[in-house]
């Protein structure tokens, strides 16, 4: 079952030449897509109007079968309670003069959603890994890391269908995003994601699905073990070939440098 | 063979807070080597300790010899003799790194008029251009002609880093210190900087300190590397050794981090 679609989307910034030309790609519900791209390849004007921020000039993006109206605020208000959205910086999404608690529950305000906001929040908060004590603090007062799992809380809370993903551990430290990837990959059971990225190595361990965007344009899609396994198109070939990996063990005794 | 760096147990501090403590390293004429270090590690502080760039609140104590000469408590006018013939730096943004409002030609010829004015050679114009497009050349720009009149905001982020390091070279620098030189650039342009940096360090005798949080970028670059953590050196040793079989806890939590994606990478994950 789709629940999420891009049928032959073209688009522009005013006048200028399209930044995505012909994007078509489906969501399967349940499934964990990645959008690779470089700079320049469109992967966040793609997120844009996925978030409804713009409307495509061709084509059409399609939501649970119905066409996804931006423009219409009564649209938009139930969409969002279905969708919500991490980003890259875990520095500038939290309003640093609110508590965690009132920037946790946004969504469930301003979407008019009944229940304990209290207790939903310490559900979402212990989700993500927080003690319940978080709550009551400010963002000042945490990490890099422990931010973006207070921003994946707040995306859960209100326990959408859909969570859009823009680089949200791009900013992170090595060890810091391995862990924040381990926790998108439990909430990822839960729901249906599109985890936008630059860095293959990521998306490669958190998506089953891959679409590659080079300039505007889808150059490959399909399963990412097949993809990533023998990639087809050259861009995608040369973007697997220049990602660095680490040194394997040349000698058989490791103690030995060489 | 002597040091051309030796940093013996420098301190960095702040008034109320301790930075880097205790760090000592070498590095031999013309090696590659690698620092790795999350944000925070205090690694960028090292390089700029060394080439005597410290904002004023920071205070180093402990030694660093360059080339000979004593960085901590040296002179702004011995450290101005220091940068350039012992030491020239590429950092990560090119874009902050390179003045927005001179064309990219005359940025390569400061320094390198200020080299031939130290080697007391000829500084006319035409010579001051001449190797001005030597340096294009070494560091493989394409159309020379067109890039000399743009402005850095005209040209690819990836080409603005080949002009930063056309500029540090034109220093002709005993060692050449890059901090992060790559991570603002795409994982294609990347690649292709690492294999400049690497191949015009080893053909000009340049020894390299090359800083990065990207384990597998230095594995790339350096053959003795140091992992530091807190502002403190955790490991330091072959880079082959390190990256593969680190003694030290921290360092082998990276190491397994790196893999993880790599693995992923394979299509195995």
């Amino acid at each position: 079952m789709t629940l999420l679609s891009m049928e032959n989307v073209e688009f522009a910034y005013g006048k200028a030449r399209p930044v995505l030309k012909d994007i078509s790609f489906s969501v399967p519900r349940g499934a964990n897509v990645g959008l690779v791209g470089e700079s320049g390849s469109g992967k966040s004007t793609l997120l844009r109007l996925l978030l409804g921020l713009d409307s495509p000039q061709k084509g059409r993006i399609l939501f649970d079968g119905q066409e996804l109206k931006a423009r219409n605020a009564g649209y938009m208000r139930r969409y969002r309670k279905r969708v919500q959205a991490v980003f890259q910086d875990p520095y500038s999404s939290l309003n640093p003069a609110h508590r965690i608690l009132r920037i946790v529950t946004e969504p469930l305000r301003s979407l008019k959603l009944p229940g304990d906001h209290r207790q939903l929040a310490r559900d979402a908060i212990e989700a993500v890994g927080l003690t319940p004590d978080t709550l009551e603090r400010f963002p000042h007062e945490f990490s890099g890391g422990q931010r973006q799992r207070i921003a994946i809380a707040r995306a859960i809370i209100a326990r959408p269908e859909l969570v859009l993903a823009d680089e949200a551990v791009s900013a992170l430290d090595l060890s810091t995003r391995v862990r924040v990837v381990d926790l998108f990959q439990d909430i990822s059971q839960a729901m249906t994601m599109v985890f936008v990225s630059h860095d293959m190595g990521v998306v490669a361990a958190l998506c089953d699905q891959l679409v590659v965007l080079d300039r505007g344009h889808i150059v490959e899609a399909g399963p990412t073990a097949a993809i990533l396994r023998a990639p087809s198109h050259p861009y995608t070939q040369s973007l697997l070939a220049s990602i660095p990996r680490m040194p394997v063990p040349a000698h058989p005794n490791p103690q030995d440098p060489r | 063979m002597s040091d051309l760096l030796r940093v013996d147990g420098l301190c960095l501090a702040t008034a109320d807070k301790s930075l880097v403590e205790d760090l000592s390293f070498t590095i031999a004429p013309g090696e590659r080597f690698g620092v790795i270090g999350e944000s925070g590690s205090g690694k960028s502080l090292t390089a700029l300790a060394i080439t005597g760039l410290l904002p004023r609140a920071i205070r180093p104590s402990g030694q660093i010899s360059l080339a000979g000469q004593q960085v901590v408590g040296a002179s702004e006018r011995q450290l101005a003799a220091l940068r350039g013939p012992a030491v020239a730096t590429v950092f990560q943004e090119p874009l902050t790194a390179l003045d927005p409002l001179m064309p990219l030609g005359r940025q390569i010829a400061l320094p390198v008029q200020r080299r031939l004015k130290r080697e007391g050679a000829d500084t006319s114009r035409t010579a001051v251009a001449r190797d001005v497009r030597l340096l294009l050349d070494q560091v493989r720009l394409p159309d020379p002609d067109r890039l000399i009149h743009a402005f850095p905001h005209q040209v690819s982020g990836g080409q603005r880093q080949r002009v930063a390091i056309a500029m540090a070279l034109a220093c002709r620098p005993q060692l050449l210190i890059a901090d992060e030189p790559t991570t603002a650039l795409d994982v294609t342009t990347q690649a292709e900087i690492v294999k400049l940096i690497t191949a015009l360090v080893d053909e000009l005798g340049i020894a390299l300190l090359f800083i990065s949080h990207d384990l597998a970028v230095v594995g790339q670059v350096a053959e003795r590397v140091m992992v530091m953590r807190h502002g403190r050196a955790v490991e330091t040793g072959p880079a082959a050794k390190v990256l593969t079989a680190p003694d030290d806890a921290y360092t082998r939590k990276l190491v397994d981090a790196a893999r993880r994606f790599d693995t992923a990478l394979e299509g195995r994950a």
